[in-house]
């Protein structure tokens, strides 16, 4: 994936994995089944209304708590295209990325844009647009190292590569 | 530029010389630990890597602790599912239900870590084995995976905050004081990405009881990990529990740290953490009536025989308030016998308390103990978000096994010196 555009769906600070998947929902790990109760207890209608290829907007620490890898395989799962926060929390990070899905931090853009807005994300360059707004930030780009595990496709990829 | 302890550990597992703050390292692995929540999606993930097996059969922990005894079909079927891999693959160190204990409680007590060692778990408080010297962190279940096939990972070195902890901690302060104080005082992304360093002359009070509780929680400020210096307590419990050759690493004087912390422990009061962030801190004195439906005592924050102890100890001769449910839950099988010989769960069952068999069980709103719309807990567990023990608007206050015996016999948040 080169790059991603949907509708925003903004959240805080601090939105722990125990808000994305409650652990109520661990006794499954079928991400079609986990995506059904994503970001449940912080927004009930969350499910019903994204629309494949959204991209949800928090502000500092996202996905902090846990290191259950279920929290970003529900919000892949649930259709979500990349996630925006000024911070993400280091485990979440380190799953997202070798789960493959894209995260991009970025302070202004985690502060400036709305709920419902609709976004650009390209993933080669780190750049965001906010086309409601008209505005554009730079987001932080991965370092090479890290580039190379979402090239092949997330850590498996990358193993299988190597051995 | 000198090294800090954390530093230290991952160059010499990645093979370096030196590495500073920011390298990223690909380094050997001592141990890789799983749970039954975690482990079923890491064996899924192996089963698209090509690599046959395991890297070392010794050298993976799958404890089945969350869940368990089973709570109901699905959880059954993972617990199965990680034992047949289990077998399959002649994993030496699985822990089924009657040898199992909290996975962080029980695997410093079978000696499974001990200081110098590199170790990461599918669970974020896998950084509690840094209270023996070790670098330990969480990961998710596909580093899991690729830690069991290939027993290596990728790091990125962490930057380092020094805690110094000076003088002899007040009566009544335990590590649970300390680590919430400073969560308080840094806040839940404080040491965001990075290690967290504790030194200082008030060290040598905390018992490793007391050092574990510091560094389960590092990971509640944001940590990677949280590490404490080797010293003759150390030393001693790893001798008692453990055969495995240890290695002694030590900051170099002119490390770097990107701040420092001084915290006086003798100045501290009880400390607890309001719904719904660890870092909502109030003290004993600060926190005003507070009237609890719930008390839980256990985890792998505060289940070890000495927060049995503390907790027995305030019980004994009382009774807990009437309406209120206590819940205790020794850590592991070795806690709960010990418990049962020094007569604390007799303390507890004669109080009016419930002691259940080892097992996370409340403490991720699993089962055991889940709260009700509005109802309002005192836990010494280590996380109070929105949801975590059961209803969204029921409410979790984190808090040390002292002050949630006290709190127990009162029915509202309690001072223990007061009882
Ligand atoms: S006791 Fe709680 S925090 Fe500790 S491993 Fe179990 S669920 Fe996680």
């Amino acid at each position: 994936m080169e790059s991603a555009k949907g509708k925003v769906y903004k959240y805080g600070d601090n939105v722990d994995t125990d808000v994305i998947i409650p652990a109520r929902y661990l006794n499954s790990s079928d991400p079609a089944e986990l995506a059904t109760h994503c970001m449940e207890d912080i927004d009930k209608d969350f499910v019903k209304k994204v629309q494949k290829g959204d991209i949800i907007v928090a502000r500092k620490n996202f996905g902090c708590g846990s290191s259950r890898e279920h929290a970003p395989i529900a919000i892949k799962a649930s259709g979500v295209s990349c996630v925006i926060a000024e911070t993400f929390a280091r485990i979440f990070y380190r799953n997202s990325i070798n789960i493959g899905l894209p995260i991009i931090e970025c302070k202004e853009a985690s502060e400036e844009i709305a709920d419902g807005d609709e976004v650009e994300v390209d993933f080669e360059s780190g750049l965001i647009e906010d086309l409601t707004t008209g505005k554009s930030y730079e987001g932080q780009s991965f370092p090479p190292f890290m580039q190379k595990l979402i090239d092949a496709g997330g850590l498996v990829n990358y193993i299988n590569e190597e051995h | 530029m000198g090294m800090t302890m954390s530093e230290k550990i991952l160059a010499k597992h990645a093979g370096l010389e030196t590495v500073k703050a920011g390298d990223l390292i690909e380094a050997n692995l001592d141990m890789v630990l799983g749970n039954d929540i975690t482990t079923p999606v890491a064996i899924d993930v192996t089963k698209n890597m090509k690599k046959d097996g395991v890297f070392d059969k010794d050298k993976i922990a799958l404890v089945m602790d969350h869940f368990v005894p089973n709570k109901d079909i699905k959880s059954a079927e993972h617990c199965k599912y990680v034992r047949e891999y289990a077998k399959e693959n002649n994993i030496t160190n699985f822990f089924d239900v009657g040898e199992m204990g909290i996975e962080h409680a029980l695997l410093p007590e079978k000696g499974l870590v001990v200081a110098g060692n590199l170790v990461i778990g599918a669970d974020s408080h896998t950084c509690t084995y840094g209270a023996l010297g070790a670098f330990s962190t969480g990961v998710g279940s596909t580093d899991m995976a690729a830690g069991m096939k290939t027993g290596k990972a990728w790091f990125k070195v962490p930057s380092a905050i020094k805690f110094v902890l000076k003088g002899k901690p007040a009566p009544f302060i335990s590590g649970k004081d300390i680590i919430l104080h400073i969560i308080g005082e840094i806040g839940v992304d404080g040491a965001l990405y990075q290690s967290m360093e504790f030194t200082g002359d008030g060290i040598a009070y905390l018992s490793m009881d007391d050092r574990f509780t510091i560094s389960n929680m590092a990971i509640e400020a944001g940590g990677k990990n949280g590490i404490f210096p080797v010293d003759e307590k150390t030393i001693e419990y790893m001798k008692e529990h453990s055969t495995k050759e240890y290695e002694v690493f030590e900051a170099d004087p002119d490390a770097e740290y990107t701040r420092t912390i001084e915290i006086d422990l003798s100045t501290l009061r009880p400390t607890v953490s309001f719904p719904h962030l660890p870092s909502n801190t109030k003290t004993v004195d600060e926190a005003g009536d507070v009237e609890i439906d719930q008390v839980v005592i256990g985890s792998c924050t505060n289940g070890r025989i000495s927060d049995m102890k503390i907790a027995a100890d305030i019980l004994k001769g009382h009774k807990v308030k009437k309406g209120l449910r206590v819940i205790v839950i020794p850590a592991t099988q070795a806690v709960y016998l010990e418990a049962m010989e020094k007569g604390y769960l007799k303390t507890f069952i004669e109080a009016g308390a419930v002691v259940s068999t080892p097992t996370c069980g409340p403490c991720l709103g699993g089962y055991m103990g889940i709260l009700a719309s509005k109802e309002r807990c005192v836990s010494t567990t280590n996380r109070n978000f929105v949801g975590r023990m059961g209803a969204t608007d029921s409410e979790i206050y984190l808090a040390s096994p002292a002050v949630a015996a006290a709190s127990a016999i009162t029915g509202k948040i309690t001072d223990p010196a007061t009882i």
